[in-house]
């Protein structure tokens, strides 16, 4: 099993004809994504790349019987594609694009609140659940199908923590990039919610930043209701306070947000919390392991 | 649309915050019929004795940098005559105002801000800013004006007020009464405060400001409501749309490499240590730093080359990094998942031929076409030490850099 998309799932591409679009589409569809048509506004008609491109996500879904979009539309119009896709009633749309004005996410956020459209993103790498569905820019093949669903607010760094676990012969079950935006669709906690429920998924690795407070409000569920063991690293030990380090979200103010915060919350929790983001796949290995003899989902460390 | 790309991948991340100064701030404030002290930006002592003899000769002399604390540090005095106030600007032009907020390098004077001097009966903060947890905005009340509301929202959460903005149906008025009460205002002054609130709020969200505060609010002698001080920031993502707010950016408040990082689409932060950093992605970037430090490193700086950088980004980023004279070695730490290693090693060479390498260099290289990346470094001549994984890499870097 897998989180949110399998090999059932059937994908739209919103913005395909541009050069992330086609790009991104063609990697998926070679990753063996159910890629079923494009959407590109005054270009419906045409085929891009062997897909269909439809003008509006209402007429492709109408047409496709898709129930997912990946998002490529430029950050000025990228809020208005994500109510498109949500108006369209898709399951999931997922938002690629970085530099999206936060106020307009603000609205997105109010307009998607009671919808049957979950976000991921935006500004994020996407969703894979290994040899079944790839929805991203991550590179496919470092993934292998597995025990482990991976969160993370990072790109690359994701791809490290997933880099070290296949590297031992562990595999995924999905991994999700949920964005270093302030304001993001899919959060933490529903992510772990959603891991929490699948019986695939034996541990989780939580990948977290510096700002906000994400990662203290996964600590609080996890203590509630999580019942499986978690690795977690908070990237930004060392940053300095009030200083952007890149991601909107990674900004410390006044002693708030910090990584030392962040920790001491999610080892209370009881997560197995690394200071090096260098052991990753080391301290899986070994959940995974102590885990073994009883064979559950169960198994909390 | 820039000519920047639209997308960069998860990679690279927008510039800095763009921050303005408290004059600017109260201009807008102004725009958006909030009162503010009479009074005017210097760039001289000749042009804030023109000011002072405007305002009557007293005035305020207040130093415009961006950081806050200035007052503690000198940067703001009170002056009774124009001969004062020029005498006053004479000192603080040019000097190196040192505050909380600054760092103990402190930050060069340019500009002051000339003012009348107002009649206090009491100080109130009032602030406008994201809430992140409930994807809203939010207006923060409270009675303690003019301390830090970071240290009073932790210290005394109940002495801050905060009312959420609704996205659809936007601010209340009622909301801004109970915020008005809570401050324990008084009749007229709650209908005054409520408007000047709505007015916060409009200020904020037609210029997408990602703050915006009024510290301290004062109510004067005569019941009037003053911004005494004020500050705004703004979300860059949104600067497209805001050329006029684009205007008011003062490149002398910025660190000099980090504007030339942002130029070349580079996210480039300077910091204390000696061990330069190139990393592609913000998260991979930190926690490239945060692994130097572990194994007993400084960095010298945070720098996200982005998901897709091209040859002369690299290149460029070589040369931000090696600007700091502090730096003793260079480590780079590439994922390169969509972008291949090879095209990535080649233009690493290419780059490092262009400009004068006077330091060594570690790096650490993973992902589609690793081998032919490396070998491709290995073969170049130049002086590239290869790691195998992120704690190797650091431990390599650190050994080099510690060694000179």
């Amino acid at each position: 099993m897998s989180i949110l998309v399998d090999q059932n799932t059937r994908v739209i591409v919103q913005g395909i004809t541009g050069r992330e679009g086609t790009f991104h589409a063609r990697g998926c569809r070679e990753y063996g994504t159910k890629i079923v048509a494009g959407v590109t506004p005054g270009r419906g008609g045409t085929v891009h790349e062997g897909i269909t491109v439809f003008d509006t996500v209402l007429e492709a879904v109408e047409k496709t019987g898709a129930d997912a979009s990946m998002i490529f539309v430029p950050p000025a119009a990228a809020a208005d594609a994500i109510l498109e896709a949500a108006d369209a009633r898709l399951k999931l749309a997922v938002c690629i694009t970085e530099g999206i004005p936060a106020s307009d996410m603000v609205r997105v956020a109010a307009a998607l609140e009671d919808g049957p459209t979950r976000l991921i993103g935006p500004n994020c790498p996407g969703i894979i659940s290994p040899g079944k569905c790839k929805i991203g820019i991550m590179p496919g093949y470092i993934h292998k199908p597995g025990p482990v669903g991976v969160i993370s607010r990072s790109g690359t760094l994701t791809y490290e923590a997933v880099a070290q676990l296949s590297k031992r012969g562990i595999g995924q079950s999905t991994c999700l990039g949920i964005g270093g935006d302030p304001i993001i669709g899919t959060t933490f906690v529903d992510a772990l919610a959603l891991f929490r429920d699948d019986a695939e998924t034996r541990v989780i690795v939580l990948i977290g930043e510096i700002g906000g407070g994400a990662e203290e409000e996964a600590a609080r569920y996890a203590a509630r209701d999580l019942n499986k063991p978690m690795v977690a690293f908070v990237a930004g030990q060392t940053a300095p306070p009030g200083k952007r380090m890149g991601h909107a979200g990674a900004i410390i103010a006044g002693g708030h947000g910090t990584a030392a915060e962040k920790m001491a919350a999610l080892q209370e929790y009881g997560a197995r919390v690394l200071q090096s983001p260098a052991e990753i796949g080391e301290a899986v290995e070994a959940l995974l392991r102590e885990a073994a003899p009883s064979a559950g989902a169960r198994g909390r460390a | 649309m820039s000519e920047r790309p639209v997308l960069r991948g998860a990679g690279a991340r927008g510039v800095v915050l763009m921050k303005i100064h408290e004059y600017q701030a109260k201009q807008i404030l102004k725009r958006f019929g909030i009162d503010v002290p009479r009074g005017d930006v210097a760039f001289s002592p000749k042009e804030a004795g023109a000011i002072a003899s405007r305002l009557g000769g007293r005035c305020v002399v207040k130093a415009q940098i961006h950081a806050g604390g200035r007052g503690k540090g000198g940067g703001v005095k009170i002056a009774g005559d124009v001969e004062e106030a020029e005498r006053l600007a004479r000192q603080m032009i040019g000097m190196n105002l040192v505050t909380p907020q600054t760092g103990p390098q402190g930050k060069r004077v340019r500009r002051l801000l000339i003012e009348e001097p107002v009649d206090i009966a009491r100080e109130i903060y009032l602030g406008v800013t994201l809430d992140r947890g409930r994807s809203v905005p939010v207006v923060m009340g409270s009675g303690r004006g003019g301390m830090d509301i970071e240290e009073v929202a932790r210290k005394d959460p109940s002495a801050l007020r905060v009312e959420p903005v609704d996205p659809l149906v936007g601010f209340r008025p009622y909301q801004a009464r109970r915020i008005g009460y809570a401050l324990g205002l008084k009749g007229e002054e709650v209908a005054r405060a409520a408007r000047l609130m709505q007015a916060m709020v409009a200020a904020y969200v037609e210029t997408d400001a990602s703050l915006l505060e009024i510290n301290p609010l004062v109510v004067t002698r005569q019941g009037g409501l003053l911004a005494l001080d004020a500050k705004m920031s703004f979300d860059d993502n949104a600067l497209f749309r805001h050329p006029e707010i684009r205007e008011l950016r003062d490149p002398e408040e910025e660190d000099p490499l980090e504007v030339e990082a942002s130029a070349h689409g580079l996210n480039y932060i300077k910091l204390q240590g000696n061990v330069g950093c190139m990393v592609n992605g913000a998260g991979l970037a930190m926690a490239t730093m945060d692994i130097i430090k572990l194994v007993g490193g400084e960095p010298a700086n945070f720098l996200d080359v982005g998901g897709g950088a091209t040859s002369e980004q690299v290149a460029s980023a070589f040369k931000i990094l090696l600007a700091d004279q502090n730096v003793k070695a260079v480590l780079i730490n590439i994922f390169g998942g969509i972008l291949r290693v090879d095209v990535l090693a080649r233009g690493l060479v290419d780059a490092v031929r262009k400009v004068e390498l006077r330091v060594p260099v570690v790096a650490r290289l993973e992902g589609t076409n690793v081998d032919e990346g490396r070998r491709i470094l290995q073969e170049s001549g130049l002086n590239f030490t290869l790691a195998e994984g992120m704690l190797d890499a650091a431990k390599k870097v650190v050994a080099l850099a510690g060694a000179r």
